[in-house]
């Protein structure tokens, strides 16, 4: 016959042995395997205190950058949601009103800016499709909550803080390839742009 | 001399009532910290150090449970199931002798609640009587699930009780005619603990016990995977709790009813040498409380396996069960027996 894996088993279906019908070795068996186990190096990995390791190119919880003044990148362009597959991202736009430029670094800016953690897959094309290099994902975690709503991740838990400190460092996941990647040309809206805007 | 009589045993049945439950809740703390080590986890450890509060985190989230009783069902009955199956279950600790007499103030106190002489006799009885805590909790509930689980269970326990009932026999047989606890735990004490006479009575016994807690692999009353929750599919809240925490109750009894049958009880070998070398006097409350320590170790171990064996073994097919009930372990009871009148004929104990 025709062997489609060398991982068959011919099955019996023999009477069973008098040893095998008292049961007790295989108990005896059974239970000397348990007990060896008592001792061994724990499997668990106590959340809170302990993390489980992850590659340093890990997609996590996002986060909206600041530039080097500490304005908002993001121009609410909407192209991280037409990207996002999940559709996880909804967001309002506004425009920046004079004596607002130390918040908002373009003239349009995202009043409104949700990512639902509850839809989200964390693909990690919001960040692809950003021109502005306005949002990452980041090594951190979603947090877990008690309600949905507040799985809803508004702009008070997305942009980093304005302070320089506690700004959110993304450079881990900013591997070699992908800055590299990032010099293709046409995906250099942001040297483009200012290039424009040094031409005038 | 009846009151400081009738302070005592009032002070015994409070202490027995209490290390029942005191037991019982913990069993189900280390229930899970057993089973979780047998599986290279680590177990509930969140509650206090080391999850020392588990017990009491649930037992009070049983306590604001939502209480269900079906519409349908009879409300009365629906609440005697599992009150009966409780106080079954904690009666049984009444014949229990938990250690050596002792002498206070010249008067003489057993650590037994009572020493009734049909002792074994009255935990069988008390024993058969909790099936009624599970077969009217099955049948009030109105509803077909749990009567088959109720079924299920009372089948299982009146099986296994028949052999229970043989070996016990055998047992009276090899251990010089008695039926009470107390002569049988002290008769161990000068000569050898029950279990050398009776090495396969011992092993049945174990087996019929596993059954009678309804504890795995003999756990065909609940078989929460498999077959709906079992004779409590419709109880919720703390009447759940009391159908759980009562087999924790009789797992801890039948561990206690096996150390004293078979295990001489709070006896232990080279007890006397060991007085003597302490320079205990007979009689002495010291002498008491060291044998009952050594009885809930006995205890403690007999828990132990218990756990051992549930968290190794998979459940039995219910015509596995029956067929191991009533085509093994019956015939093997009876030859037991048999073998334990031939012997005691021919070493001159019994005559006919
Ligand atoms: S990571 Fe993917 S799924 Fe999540 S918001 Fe970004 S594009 Fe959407
Ligand atoms: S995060 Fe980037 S892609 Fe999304 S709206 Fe803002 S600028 Fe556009």
């Amino acid at each position: 016959m025709l062997t489609l894996t060398n991982r068959k088993k011919i099955v019996s279906n023999k009477e069973q042995s008098f040893s095998e019908k008292i049961y007790l070795p295989a108990v005896l068996k059974g239970m000397s395997i348990t007990i060896s186990h008592l001792f061994r190096k724990k499997a668990t990995i106590q959340y809170p205190e302990e993390e489980r390791p992850r590659s340093p190119v890990y997609r996590g919880r996002h986060v909206l950058k600041r530039d080097e003044n500490g304005a908002e990148r993001c121009t609410a362009c909407g192209l991280c949601a037409l990207a996002c597959p999940a559709e996880a991202i909804t967001m309002v736009a506004a425009e920046r009103k004079p004596g607002e430029e130390h918040l908002y670094r373009e003239e349009k800016y995202a009043k409104v800016y949700e990512i639902n953690m509850l839809r989200c897959i964390f693909c990690g094309l919001c960040e692809d499709a950003c021109p502005k290099e306005a949002i990452f994902l980041t090594d951190r975690l979603v947090d877990a909550e008690f309600w949905r709503d507040d799985f809803i991740y508004g702009k008070d838990k997305l942009v980093e803080p304005i302070e320089k400190d506690k700004r959110i460092d993304i450079s881990k996941r900013q591997t070699a390839a992908v800055l590299e990647f990032k010099k293709i040309p046409g995906l250099r809206h942001n040297v483009l742009y200012d290039k424009k805007k040094i031409d005038k | 001399m009846l009151a400081s009589f009738v302070i005592v045993k009032i002070v015994l049945c409070v202490v027995v009532f209490a290390i029942s439950l005191g037991i019982a809740a913990y069993s189900t703390l280390w229930e899970r910290k057993f089973a979780a080590f047998l599986q290279d986890r680590i177990g509930p450890n969140r509650a206090g150090p080391g999850g020392i509060f588990q017990p009491l985190a649930d037992g009070g989230k049983l306590f604001f449970k939502e209480e269900i009783i079906p519409d349908v069902s009879n409300k009365f009955l629906f609440i005697l199931g599992p009150s009966l199956f409780m106080i079954t279950a904690l009666m049984t600790g009444v014949v229990i002798p938990w250690g050596k007499d002792f002498i206070w103030n010249g008067q003489k106190i057993a650590i037994q609640i009572t020493d009734i002489n049909v002792g074994i006799l009255y935990l069988l009885g008390v024993v058969s009587v909790g099936v009624y805590g599970i077969m009217i909790g099955g049948w009030a509930s109105n509803n077909k699930y749990s009567l088959l689980g109720a079924l299920r269970a009372s089948s299982q326990m009146i099986s296994y009780e028949i052999s229970m009932g043989l070996l016990i026999i055998a047992l009276i047989i090899s251990a010089g005619g008695t039926l009470s606890l107390k002569e049988i735990v002290e008769r161990q004490d000068a000569g050898l603990a029950n279990i050398v006479y009776q090495p396969l009575g011992f092993l049945l016994f174990f087996v019929c016990a596993l059954a009678e807690t309804n504890r795995a692999p003999f756990d065909l009353p609940e078989t929460e995977s498999e077959l709906v929750g079992g004779y409590h599919t419709e109880y919720s809240s703390m009447k759940l709790g009391l159908y759980l925490f009562a087999e924790y109750i009789n797992m801890f009894i039948s561990s206690a009813v096996m150390s004293a049958l078979y295990f001489g009880g709070y006896n232990f070998p080279f007890a006397s040498e060991v007085y003597a070398a302490l320079g205990l006097q007979e009689g002495s409350l010291a002498i008491s409380l060291i044998g009952a320590s050594v009885y809930f170790i006995k205890i403690i171990i007999f828990i132990n396996v218990f756990m051992w064996i549930r968290w190794t073994l998979p459940r039995f097919r219910f015509d596995q069960l029956m067929n191991l009930g009533w085509k093994y372990l019956m015939p093997l009871s009876l030859l037991n027996l048999i073998i334990t009148v031939v012997v005691e004929y021919f070493r001159g104990n019994i005559n006919f």
